[in-house]
């Protein structure tokens, strides 16, 4: 019964979201009672789409081997947290949680937005709604969580092991609430072009929302770059995998969506322009959604198999898309234009990050997507980091450079000598800190050397605004952007380091001898069996010394996992201050000896801790601008 | 400034930057694209030996040797149709084994195998790189 009533919910989830674009269609027109209902509608479907995830997260749990999805995907005997968490660890449950989130960032617009104008409003949720129906019907009709198994089998097939891993129950939910998050910039969008009202009122109502996204999406991506960090064992933190990249390229759109808002809200500047972003940033969010979840490409991702679900996703794709721009494209013409600047000032340097993000951004896609396209012609091509660290690195540290003096500029008119003055401070760090790694530190290429000397710039260069400030009185999102902005640095201080000084090893070893890595002695001490509840595994002691320091130990193990039967490789990681020493366990090497793989990464830590600053100061922002718009607006922010 | 000398220059710039950046990834992608290659697809290319280059197929029954360093393997990677000696040192993924799908990034040396850098195998029982399973299919229908 709990499968028939959660299909049930979905169902009437779907007559509402239809019931509430229906409304909002007509509302949006003029005078008409349908308009009240709008608000009230959008919380239920939201409710009604929550309460299918929750009866099938109970199917989960219970382990209902008469539902098929669960016979697929769940297996009795894993941990609670795993039979959880596989309820989106498949295909059908995580689309059913995408439009679960949908809905409830709809809901969250109805029950909070107060700000924005009402005709404005009503259009916004007109157009979630449409979002909506092309999801439910693609849930529907090529999807079904709830479909039954008759008979059922006696035992589940279980979850892809990789996927086994407490990573599963926070990345996907937190990379969703960012992904599907940003559809609100998009239908926000939608409603200013359908009214053509866009102007600071406009920006400032959407500014929280597109950072709550955001927020979700810098901790998703982060979560998920240390999740493959240390689960695939082979010791990079990013691959420039298609998938990885269709998490980046919405985060890229919505961070030049930010900055651009912020012209919008402060100078009424860039109004067709930050539209624009909206519309590029959910359209990333569904282009990653098509390219995951459509089968196209083979990864621990890609759940689908089936490639009636692909066209489907294609043709949403297509007529969200196209629809958005088309709308775009004729109303555009009707948007005043903004007020203007000058070429040295605040608006300016936001609008070179824009351009900088937007040219990473299409580097990234064209990466991403060329091999596709190449590959419907007829030739198989693949495009790998060597490609994307050149052509992404590049203008990422043009970026960096603008990122520095962008906050010391002044809005509207600034001087350039005054503005050298400025940042002199940190070109000084940046040149000192060239100057120190060319002459001490081992040889390292060009990128990470430059790397290297703008982090230690931009580190210096983004706490420069809280310079002679009473730092009670700062404002939050001042903070906020201080934050970001060092996270960045420090990110881009941890991928220097890690990419310029890792030292790596790969040893055929016997029991008891010793390998020495980096500052560590490495002692090979023993290899036991261990077992847990649905594994059991070859477990390497390995004792690492520094120094004269007593041992730790640490534990890589090779596990074999019964349902479905896989072997992975876990890692052992001991963090230091100063980096990691990462292990590997790999397999018998003959005459008594094991293979391992060690890596000593000075400093790779940062690269994580920075997207945790980055995170956390968007949180700040977040929590400033929400206060803020509860008391009477004063002047310049 | 004027507006039309501001949105000129605004223009100017945009453009700049893309043209900038088309050219960057042009490059790359020329220098940095890896081709990929089915066995039989590279015995007709006549490959550059030092091109980077993935191969995928299946790992051939009975192929796999391991040097005695311990570390580096020698296996065979077919598609039913021809076949490619391969080289590769390092931990091969817990899911490598003989008759399994296999991607391999790398290069073909000057005597015709292929040194791989990386190798990459099916994530899980059910799943077949597609490019593999397209060249099977193909050369099994010839074999017909």
């Amino acid at each position: 019964m709990i499968a028939e009533a959660g299909l049930a919910a979905l169902w009437l989830g779907a007559a509402l979201c239809a019931l509430q674009l229906f409304a909002a269609a007509i509302a949006v027109r003029g005078e008409s009672e349908l308009a009240a209902i709008v608000r009230p509608v959008a919380v239920a479907q939201a409710a009604l789409t929550a309460t299918a995830f929750a009866l099938l997260i109970w199917l989960f749990v219970r382990v209902d081997l008469s539902v098929l999805l669960v016979a697929q995907n769940d297996y009795s005997l894993k941990p609670f947290l795993y039979r959880f968490a596989a309820t989106w660890g498949n295909h059908e449950g995580s689309m059913l949680m995408w439009v679960t989130i949908l809905g409830l960032a709809g809901a969250a617009v109805a029950m909070f937005e107060r700000k924005l104008e009402t005709r404005t409003l009503l259009a916004t949720l007109g157009g979630q709604a449409v979002i909506g129906l092309g999801f439910y019907a693609f849930l529907l009709f090529a999807s079904n969580p709830f479909a039954r198994l008759d008979p059922p089998p006696a035992e589940g097939q279980g979850l892809n092991p990789l996927l086994q891993d407490p990573g599963l129950a926070f990345h996907p939910p937190t990379l969703y609430l960012g992904y599907v998050g940003l559809s609100v910039a998009f239908s926000f969008a939608i409603g200013a072009l359908v009214t053509r009202d866009v102007g600071p009122a406009f920006a400032k109502a959407m500014r929280p929302w597109v950072l709550g996204a955001w927020i979700f999406l810098t901790i998703g991506i982060t979560a998920g770059s240390y999740w493959a960090y240390y689960e695939l064992g082979w010791g990079g933190w990013w691959f420039w995998d298609p998938v990885e990249n269709a998490s980046l390229m919405p985060w890229l759109a919505a961070t030049a969506l930010l900055h651009s808002a912020t012209v919008l809200a402060t100078r009424d500047g860039l109004r067709a322009w930050t539209l624009m972003l909206a519309v590029v940033a959910f359209s990333m969010s569904m282009i990653g959604t098509f390219l995951v979840r459509s089968g196209i490409l083979t990864s621990v991702h890609a759940f689908a198999v089936d490639p009636r679900r692909g066209t489907f996703l294609l043709v949403l794709l297509f007529l969200y898309i196209g629809g958005a721009l088309a709308l775009f494209g004729a109303r555009v013409g009707t948007v005043r234009e903004g007020s203007r600047f000058d070429l040295v000032s605040r608006e300016a340097g936001l609008v070179a990050n824009n351009l900088l993000l937007s040219v990473i951004l299409g580097v990234v896609l064209i990466g991403t997507l060329y091999p596709l396209i190449a590959e419907a012609l007829g030739v198989k091509i693949s495009i790998g980091p060597p490609y994307f660290n050149l052509a992404a690195g590049v203008p990422a540290l043009v970026l960096v450079t603008v990122m520095a003096a962008g906050p010391l500029l002044r809005w509207r008119r600034d001087d350039g000598r005054m503005l050298l003055r400025r940042v002199a401070p940190a070109a000084t760090v940046a040149l000192l800190a060239l100057i120190l790694v060319t002459l001490f530190a081992p040889p390292i290429g060009l990128l990470p050397l430059l790397g290297l000397a703008l982090a230690a710039g931009l580190a210096l260069a983004s706490i420069a605004p809280l310079w002679r400030r009473n730092l009670l009185r700062t404002p939050l999102f001042t903070w906020g952007m201080v934050l970001a902005h060092l996270g960045v640095a420090v990110s881009l201080a941890g991928v220097a380091c890690d990419s310029s000084f890792t030292v790596e090893k790969l040893v055929a070893a016997r029991i008891g001898e010793t390998v020495a890595i980096g500052p560590y002695q490495v002692r090979f001490a023993g290899l036991d069996p261990v077992f847990g509840e649905d594994w059991q595994a070859l477990q390497a002691t390995l004792e690492a010394r520094r120094g004269s320091g007593g041992a730790l130990i640490l534990n890589p193990q090779a596990r074999t996992f019964w349902a479905p039967p896989t072997e992975t490789s876990e890692t052992a990681i001991h963090t230091a201050l100063d980096g990691q020493l990462y292990t590997v366990l790999g397999k018998q090497a003959g005459e008594g000896r094991w293979q391992l793989r060690l890596w000593w990464k000075p400093f790779v830590t940062l690269i994580w801790a920075g997207g945790a600053l980055i995170a956390i100061g968007g949180a700040l922002a977040l929590v400033g601008r929400v206060r803020r718009r509860h008391r009477p607006a004063r002047e310049g922010w | 400034m004027k507006p039309k000398t501001q949105r000129l220059t605004l223009g100017l710039f945009a453009v700049a930057a893309i043209v900038a950046a088309a050219l960057l990834a042009l490059s790359a992608l020329k220098d940095q694209a890896a081709y990929y290659y089915t066995p039989s697809d590279a015995a007709k290319a006549h490959l550059q030996p030092g091109a980077a280059v993935r191969l995928g197929g299946m790992v051939e029954k009975g192929s796999l040797t391991r040097l005695p360093d311990g570390v580096t393997i020698r296996f065979v990677v077919t598609d039913g149709g021809a076949s490619v000696p391969v080289r590769f040192q390092g931990i091969v993924p817990a899911l490598f084994r003989e008759g399994s799908g296999v991607v391999a990034d790398g290069r073909f040396d000057a005597t015709g195998l292929f040194v791989a850098d990386t190798i990459l195998a099916k994530h899980d029982e059910r799943y077949m790189p597609p490019q593999v399973a397209g060249a099977m299919h193909k050369s099994k229908s010839l074999a017909k």
